[in-house]
């Protein structure tokens, strides 16, 4: 007890003392909760111009190429073909490209991404082996994506002769997002609490049974949320397809994942390329960055739905 | 020093002969040398302080302990004269014949009707006429029927404590087993809830061998056959919970009934 009184003692003797410059003001309580209260709006407002400030560039955006695109983006702008003369041009081919892209892209990295994901949380022991692999799919997933591009044309361009077909583009692509979907399924896994998984291996289910139908249930919208994401990211990447050379003006609306194919963000790139030569590319440009845009609104919105939806129950 | 066990269970099936077992977390010893006999259609209730190894005891029967990283045992736990840690033994088909029942209510997050065939439909069952009296039969030997018939398809999660509790025993009892095994089930629970989980294990001893768990000394007393007081991973004592309650033979366990530790 005298010990305890002694420390208690020596605690309050040993307190810092703080510099006593605004002593005249703040030393009374008032003036200290007025000096708060002043930093909490200081605060405040320091924030809402951080915020602010995405919003503006995000809305001046919005604004110059919403001008831009008026009168350009119509329906048959949507449902027209491809054309060097910019009042026939359409990219009714380039929606369907983007799309096809993305029937190749979203099965191979929700499938190999949750695979992945499912090994290293639920069978791989904890070791180094997991640890290391794990730094390195985080890694994989900060490389830039015109190294992926090179990557897919070496691998799937060159070597296995796929061109600059929808396969080709798609599975570059795919190895590009898939460390998203790899860590955003481990984290959903990981989540899912232990004592679901004991009630599931306590009434003699296998490990394969419990992940089915216990663990995957349960991190599905983690899951699914993350892959969106990713998806949305893949429908908006450029310098990969630019790097396997996939062409723009391509007439011929793609029917299977070998023709060739050009996609939303390389026709912007390419029109916005040649405004030099013809001035109102610039238009089919903020056109088509407008239907890029309400894709990306779509599938973001579709991921925060499933968000909410299927917020924890248990 | 002899450690006062009564091994006499003359008349009486042995389920779990428990023979020598030791057990480590990597270097740390949890269980010492535990020789004991668990018969059938009894309630034996394992009391103890904490952290003396009554739930990792508890957890071996049925192996759940394996879930833990660098454990390790020996001796021996006869299951009906096999051997639980014998290679041939898969603990799938263990964990059939002995159900368990956790701390806290743990059903999972989809309908009680689909918590309650979950066992019987990973075991195979698929007909749905067979799965719904499993169903009627299991929530009733849990005394949870008559409260959720209404709303099978319900989210088990919108049930009381003491109600999801139910669910889960009545989900071990879906898969027919033959030992039920409880670590602390009421713990979480208040006293009527925990009331009417005692009234069950008074009700579910007729059919099945209930091994439990539990911190409360009365509950040992009012529900409990058998009692093996724990201390420090080692069997203190072991007996008719008559006689353990109210003529101990070891000085540590009259102190700990009689609260004056733990």
């Amino acid at each position: 007890m005298n010990f305890k009184a002694e420390v208690l003692e020596k605690k309050i003797i040993n307190k810092p003392k703080y510099p006593r410059k605004s002593e005249a003001i703040y030393n009374t309580e008032a003036g200290r909760i007025q000096k708060r209260i002043i930093l909490d709006k200081a605060a405040k407002i320091l924030f809402l111009l951080s915020t602010l400030f995405a919003l503006l560039v995000l809305a001046i955006l919005i604004f110059r190429i919403g001008h831009q695109s008026v009168g350009w983006l119509s329906l048959k702008f949507l449902k027209g073909n491809l054309s060097i003369f910019p009042e026939k041009a359409g990219i009714y081919g380039v929606i369907i490209g983007s799309i096809r892209l993305m029937a190749v892209v979203a099965p191979v990295t929700i499938i190999l991404g949750v695979a992945t994901a499912i090994y290293l949380e639920e069978y791989a022991s904890k070791g180094k082996l997991q640890a290391f692999i794990n730094t390195n799919i985080s890694n994989l997933a900060g490389v830039p994506s015109v190294i992926f591009g090179l990557l897919g044309l070496t691998v799937f361009g060159r070597l296995l002769n796929l061109g600059s077909s929808i396969l080709a583009g798609g599975l570059t692509m795919s190895l590009l997002v898939l460390p998203i979907v790899v860590v955003a399924s481990q984290e959903a896994i990981r989540a899912v609490p232990g004592f679901l998984r004991d009630a599931s291996y306590a009434m003699g289910a296998s490990k394969w049974a419990t992940i089915r139908t216990v663990v995957l249930p349960v991190a599905l919208p983690g899951i699914l949320t993350g892959s969106i994401l990713a998806l949305s990211r893949a429908i908006g990447e450029t310098a990969p397809l630019v790097v396997l050379g996939i062409p723009t003006l391509i007439l011929k609306i793609p029917t299977s994942i070998m023709d060739d194919f050009t996609a939303l963000p390389i026709q912007i790139y390419y029109w916005t390329l040649d405004t030099v030569l013809t001035a109102e590319y610039a238009n089919l440009a903020a056109a088509t960055i407008i239907v890029l845009l309400v894709m990306l609104f779509l599938m973001n919105s579709t991921a925060i739905f499933i968000r909410n939806k299927f917020q924890k129950r248990y | 020093m002899t450690i006062p066990i009564d091994k006499n269970n003359k008349g009486q099936n042995v389920i779990y002969d428990v023979k020598n077992l030791d057990l480590w977390y990597g270097n740390d010893q949890a269980l010492k040398n535990l020789d004991f006999a668990i018969g059938e259609n009894e309630v034996t209730a394992i009391i103890g302080p904490s952290g003396c190894g009554k739930s990792t005891f508890i957890k071996t029967l049925n192996r759940m302990i394996e879930m833990i990283p660098n454990v390790r045992t020996s001796g021996e736990i006869l299951y009906r004269g096999t051997n639980i840690f014998d290679k041939s033994v898969r603990v799938e088909e263990l964990r059939t014949k002995v159900g368990m029942v956790f701390q806290k209510p743990n059903p999972f997050p989809k309908s009680i009707y689909e918590n309650v065939v979950y066992g019987p439909k990973i075991h195979g069952i698929r007909n749905k006429k067979q799965l719904m009296e499993i169903v009627e039969t299991s929530l009733k030997s849990a005394a949870l029927w008559d409260e959720v018939k209404d709303r099978l398809h319900d989210n088990a999660y919108g049930l009381s404590g003491g109600q999801q509790q139910r669910l889960c025993i009545a989900r071990c009892l879906a898969i027919q087993p033959d030992v039920l095994l409880m670590d602390e089930p009421t713990s979480a629970l208040d006293p009527i809830a925990t009331h009417r989980i005692e009234e069950l294990i008074e009700e579910l001893k007729k059919n099945y061998t209930i091994v439990i768990v539990t911190h409360s000394m009365h509950q040992a007393g009012r529900i409990s056959d058998k009692t093996a007081f724990f201390l420090s991973g080692e069997i203190i004592e072991f007996g008719k919970t008559t006689v353990i309650f109210s003529n101990p033979k070891d000085q540590r366990t009259e102190d700990y009934i009689t609260g004056r530790f733990g």
